[in-house]
C-alpha cells in the first residue's frame, strides 16, 4: 500500500485503497486525474478516427468517380440525428452544472435526458442503415459504402458506449453521491468530456460523408 | 457538499507538495481549479452560455444543410464552406462544452502534440493528391 493510500486509511478508519486526486487536482499536472485520464484517452481517439478520415480522403481522390453524399445517403435522418446530438451535448452540461449546484435531482433528470438523446440517434441510425440495406447497399457494396459503415458503425459504438455510462451513472452509480458528490459530479465531467468528442467526430463526419 | 468529501489524500511523497486541508479547502494544494467552488450566479451565468452555444450549433447546421442545397457551390467551394462550418460547430463545443478556454497547460501540450500527429494523418493523403496533380 503506498503513502497515499495508507493516508486514505487514517483518514477514513477504515481499510479502503482510496485513488488520490480524484476530486481535488494534483499538484503537479494542475487537474485531477481522471481528467487527465479522458484527455489522454481522447487524444488516441483523435488518432482513431483521424486515421479513418485520412482513409476516406485517400479513397475519395484516388477513385475515379465518387458518389455524392446527399444523393446517395438518407440525409434528413442524419441532419435530425446532428440536432440529438447537439441537444445531448447540451444536456450533459446541464447535467453538470446542476450536479454543481448540489442539486442531484435536476442532475438525473438530464442524464437521463442525455441517454434518451443517445437511444433515439441510434433507433435514427438503424432505420438510416435499414433504408440503405433496402436499396442493396452494403459495407462491400463499393469503397464509399466501406467507410460510411466503417466510420458510422465505429461511432454509433461510440455513442452504445457512452450510453452503457449514462445509464451506469443514472442506476447505481448515482450511489456514489450520497458519500462522495463531489467525486460523481466529475465522473459527470469526464463522461461528459468523452461525449461531446463523440459529438464533434460527429460535426466532421455529417457534412463529409453525407452531404459533400 | 461536506468539506470531508472534497479533500483528497495528499501526502509529502514523490516531491509533491503538502497541502493542509485549510489550503487545499480554497487552493486545491496550491492549484487553482477553474471548475471548482463557483458561485451558484456564476454556474447559472455559464448555463446561459451552454444555451446561446446550443442555439448557436443548431443554427449552423441548418446553415451546413442550406449552403449545400440552396447554392448549386462547384464540389471544392462546397467542401470548403462544409467544412468551415463544421470547424467553427467543432470550436464552439470544444471551447464552451470541453472547457478548453480555461484548461491547464498539461491538456493543452497534449492537444498540441495530438494536432500535429493529426495534422500528418490528413497531410498524407493530401500530399498523394497534390502530387497526382502535379504529374
Amino acid at each position: 500500500m503506498d503513502a497515499h493510500a495508507i493516508d486514505a486509511v487514517a483518514d477514513h478508519g477504515h481499510h479502503e485503497i482510496a485513488i488520490p486526486f480524484n476530486v481535488t487536482p494534483r499538484p503537479d499536472t494542475g487537474v485531477y486525474n481522471a481528467k487527465l485520464g479522458i484527455w489522454l484517452f481522447l487524444a488516441s481517439e483523435v488518432m482513431l478516427f483521424g486515421a479513418l478520415f485520412s482513409s476516406l480522403i485517400l479513397l475519395r481522390t484516388g477513385a475515379p468517380s465518387w458518389p455524392v453524399g446527399k444523393d446517395t445517403l438518407h440525409v434528413l435522418p442524419a441532419t435530425i440525428n446532428t440536432f440529438v446530438l447537439i441537444l445531448s451535448s447540451v444536456t450533459v452540461v446541464l447535467a453538470w452544472a446542476n450536479l454543481r449546484l448540489g442539486d442531484l435531482r435536476k442532475g438525473r433528470i438530464f442524464i437521463g435526458i442525455t441517454l434518451l438523446c443517445g437511444l433515439l440517434f441510434m433507433l435514427i441510425k438503424a432505420y438510416e442503415y435499414s433504408l440503405s440495406f433496402e436499396h442493396h447497399h452494403f459495407p462491400s457494396t463499393n469503397n464509399f459504402f466501406g467507410i460510411y459503415f466503417t466510420m458510422t458503425g465505429l461511432h454509433g459504438l461510440h455513442v452504445l458506449g457512452g450510453m452503457i455510462v449514462f445509464a451506469y451513472f443514472l442506476t447505481f452509480g448515482s450511489k456514489m453521491w450520497k458519500t462522495e458528490p463531489a467525486r460523481f459530479t466529475n465522473r459527470i465531467e469526464v463522461v461528459g468530456l468523452y461525449w461531446h468528442f463523440v459529438d464533434l467526430v460527429w460535426i466532421f463526419l455529417f457534412p463529409t460523408l453525407y452531404l459533400l | 457538499m461536506s468539506e470531508q468529501t472534497m479533500q483528497q489524500p495528499v501526502a509529502p511523497t514523490d516531491g509533491m507538495p503538502i497541502a493542509t486541508p485549510a489550503a487545499d479547502e480554497h487552493t486545491h494544494g496550491g492549484v487553482h481549479d477553474p471548475n471548482l467552488h463557483h458561485s451558484p450566479e456564476e454556474i447559472k451565468r455559464e448555463v446561459r452560455i451552454y444555451l446561446l452555444v446550443f442555439g448557436s450549433l443548431a443554427v449552423l447546421t441548418g446553415a451546413t444543410v442550406a449552403a449545400r442545397y440552396l447554392f448549386d457551390l462547384p464540389m471544392g467551394y462546397a467542401i470548403t464552406v462544409a467544412l468551415i462550418i463544421a470547424a467553427i460547430k467543432a470550436s464552439l463545443v470544444a471551447c464552451f462544452f470541453m472547457h478548453l478556454l480555461s484548461e491547464k497547460k498539461l491538456i493543452y501540450a497534449v492537444l498540441a502534440l495530438t494536432a500535429v500527429f493529426f495534422a500528418f494523418l490528413i497531410w498524407l493523403p493530401v500530399h498523394d493528391m497534390i502530387d497526382k496533380m502535379g504529374k
